[in-house]
């Protein structure tokens, strides 16, 4: 398929493995984190790993929306579609996402929920629209990239008075997410980023030069494609080389440093920071999160049904913390592949396929049989 | 008496009518249905005796024996509807087995309420089906359900065929060293319905490859190929298919990314939903094992069949104690194609 092949070409791949081969020389290794589920689900889809040589160590990062969804954000979820009866939409990965009691959003609707599968926003509307009668939710998760669409919904429904329409707003940011991360005493040590592929669409590449300037990290905004995941990485091998620390743009095609300024001017019209939100394995980030401003408050979920956020700890032997921050890796887990498995998830990122054990539960595990 | 009136009824309202709890319980209106619409499209001697049953004749043979159950919706796609399929996807079940499916039964769930136009668009294209296929429906049943408690119709289909002497298939005789042979583009089918569904249309429509194997499988078998396992890849599409082959065996596999075909719509249709066609069903498709000095000639002798023009010799068996079902990625890395996880789910971004 054009504009898909030429970014999964064998022999390119090659071309590009010799040269990161040849070029990663430094003794210590390249320790680099993809940020992104996206990236971290192609490089596993692919078997990048295969194409790399062993000083370059890719650590995954927390940026898969339905993994760094606390436990207490999907009970508020499951609360609503249960006690107050509404129409729960939701993006698919997170029905499966395990919460309190034993349950996920797809055994609540089993036991007699209204929980429905949208692919979009419009489709959450559409259903309020549908039924006047009912109250519809949305549950508004993901990074920047799914903000803005939310955004057009709650103004269309503002605009066209569809008052039974809310959103369970869980919208975060992903420079939060690596400041804390970089920010953690006896937190991880990496020499550099693949920057966010889709995020970065909207935000741009500047909300990263601080990375480069005030921790002295590389990074390198990719696209999902194999060939882009391998690119950013010989960008990064490079600049770790050459000692610099630079925010580069491998994802030219439909990335600028400003960004997206429609989405962005959506996105503060209708949004505005929390004061903190937890999250799965970075705990409680101030000013990492969004939600909607005064003005749209009527569509504001937790003001309209009064569901309060609960912290919930983790399943105890759960080590997505630890995975999400980039400290362990899935397989260092002892209930990964065991008790814990894509068919049975009991943590977060053994859920969607962006997950870091769901990808190397499905893609990668004969690695360790091997070995 | 011959002074009485004979019953009347009136007839079936095939445009306009609809299908009424009084279709399924017992009575008259059950009789006409069943007369009017199934025996008519279906219009076999066996059928016609109005007997509970179809007595067949002897056998000669061992009989292999398979049912499915048809709940798919939109009850018509592009490429076929719920009523071919149904037939199809027997008699391919039986056919996987080696045999030459003979007879069929066919046993609808009603939903109250379901335009009988409808119904009889279904019913002949299952009787179209069944005709080329040359295996009649010999047998049947009709129940209705209130109306909210059904899709429209399900239908279940069971086949009956006999067993080429000689010939032992089955999915726990792959042996390290075989070859893996597919009969050409997967996803086809699931891509159809699911296009449907989201209302995604595409300039080259994705067409259902919904189609009866049996035809296929006697060539195969006609070439004096030994082949060890046939199975025809449907829900959980290839990757289910294979790892589902792998654990009967107790085997590994290790396929080739590259050598697998996808038609290109398909390709697209998935990237845009975020789906891996080697999870999506196909209805026309079958994979074959057999030895590796074997695999030229059988597919020398599949590609010669008009079902199976594009077949590809897409990987090995290979010893392996965890039973991994890999494939060389067209990047050239390595991954498992694993069982699928529940159902396959859209990605969120």
């Amino acid at each position: 398929m054009k504009y898909v092949d030429e970014f999964r070409d064998g022999s390119l791949a090659r071309n590009i493995a010799a040269n990161i081969a040849r070029e990663a020389t430094a003794a210590t290794g390249y320790r680099l984190m993809e940020f992104c589920g996206g990236h971290t689900h192609a490089i596993s889809r692919y078997g990048i790993a295969d194409l790399l040589p062993p000083s370059v160590r890719m650590v995954h990062g927390p940026g898969c929306p339905v993994c760094v969804l606390p436990i207490g954000r999907v009970d508020q979820a499951v609360c609503l579609a249960r006690e107050h009866g509404v129409i729960l939409c939701t993006y698919a990965d997170t029905m499966r996402v395990p919460c309190s009691d034993n349950l996920t959003l797809m055994r609540a609707k089993a036991d007699g929920a209204d929980v429905r599968m949208v692919y979009s926003t419009q489709d959450a509307l559409k259903i309020a629209r549908d039924n006047p009668g009912r109250q519809v939710v949305f549950f508004a998760i993901g990074f920047e990239t799914t903000t803005p669409p939310t955004a057009v919904a709650v103004k269309q429904a503002g605009s066209e008075g569809v008052n039974n329409f809310s959103i369970l707003c869980n919208h975060v940011l992903t420079p939060s997410a690596m400041h804390a991360i970089l920010a953690a005493e006896a937190g991880v040590a990496l020499d550099g980023f693949v920057g966010p592929a889709h995020v970065s669409t909207v935000i741009g590449s500047e909300p990263y030069e601080p990375f480069a300037d005030d921790y002295g990290k590389p990074v390198v905004i990719a696209g999902f494609e194999p060939l882009d995941v391998m690119q950013a990485i010989l960008m990064l091998v490079r600049q770790i080389n050459d000692g610099r620390a630079q925010v580069e743009n491998e994802f030219t095609r439909a990335v600028t440093r400003e960004g997206n300024s429609k989405a962005q001017a959506l996105v503060a019209e209708c949004f505005t920071l929390r004061d903190s939100f937890e999250w799965r394995g970075l705990g409680t980030v101030p000013h990492s999160a969004l939600k909607l401003r005064s003005e749209f408050a009527e569509f504001d979920a937790e003001l309209r049904f009064g569901v309060d956020y609960v912290a919930v700890p983790d399943h105890k032997a759960c080590e997505c913390a630890a995975i999400l921050r980039g400290e362990k890796l899935p397989q260092e887990c002892r209930i990964f592949g065991t008790a814990c498995t894509p068919a049975t998830p009991v943590g977060s990122c053994m859920v969607s396929s962006e997950g870091a054990c769901a990808a190397h539960y499905s893609y990668g595990r004969f690695r360790e049989a091997a070995g | 008496m011959s002074g009485n009136k004979q019953d009347h009824m009136r007839g079936l309202d095939l445009k306009r009518g609809r299908v009424e709890m009084s279709h399924g319980a017992g009575g008259r209106a059950m009789a006409q249905l069943i007369a009017g619409m199934f025996t008519a499209a279906f219009d076999n001697s066996y059928l016609a005796t109005g007997n509970d049953g179809a007595l067949l004749p002897r056998a000669d043979g061992r009989l292999v024996m398979s049912c499915d159950s048809h709940v798919v919706s939109p009850l018509f796609f592009a490429g076929g509807d719920i009523g071919c399929l149904s037939v199809h996807g027997t008699i391919n079940d039986v056919a996987m087995m080696g045999a030459k499916p003979l007879y069929l039964s066919a046993s609808f769930i009603l939903e109250e309420g379901f335009p009988l136009a409808d119904l009889k668009r279904i019913v002949e294209s299952m009787a179209g089906a069944a005709r080329a296929a040359g295996v009649p429906i010999v047998t049947g049943d009709t129940k209705v359900v209130e109306q909210g408690k059904g899709d429209g119709v399900f239908i279940t289909t069971t086949g009956v065929g006999v067993a080429r002497d000689g010939v032992s298939l089955s999915g726990d005789l792959a042996r390290p060293g075989d070859a893996i042979l597919l009969s050409g583009p997967i996803g086809d089918h699931g891509m159809a319905v699911l296009s449907q569904r989201e209302n995604l249309t595409f300039d080259a429509p994705i067409m259902s490859d919904t189609a009866a194997l049996h035809g296929l499988v006697e060539t195969m078998l006609d070439s004096g190929v030994k082949l060890r396992v046939l199975r025809d890849p449907t829900r959980g599409g290839l990757a289910a298919t294979l790892n589902e082959v792998a654990t009967q065996s107790g085997v590994g596999m290790m396929l080739q990314e590259s050598a697998i075909p996808v038609n290109r719509p398909v390709e697209a249709a998935c990237e845009f939903l975020g789906l891996d066609p080697l999870y999506v069903a196909n209805e026309g498709k079958l994979i074959a094992i057999c030895e590796p000095r074997d695999a030229q000639r059988l597919l020398y002798v599949m590609r010669a069949h008009p079902l199976a023009r594009d077949a590809a010799v897409i990987g090995e068996v290979r010893e392996d104690a965890h039973g991994f079902v890999q494939m060389v990625t067209r990047l050239g890395g390595r991954r498992i194609v694993d069982w699928l996880a529940g159902e396959q789910l859209p990605r969120i971004c």
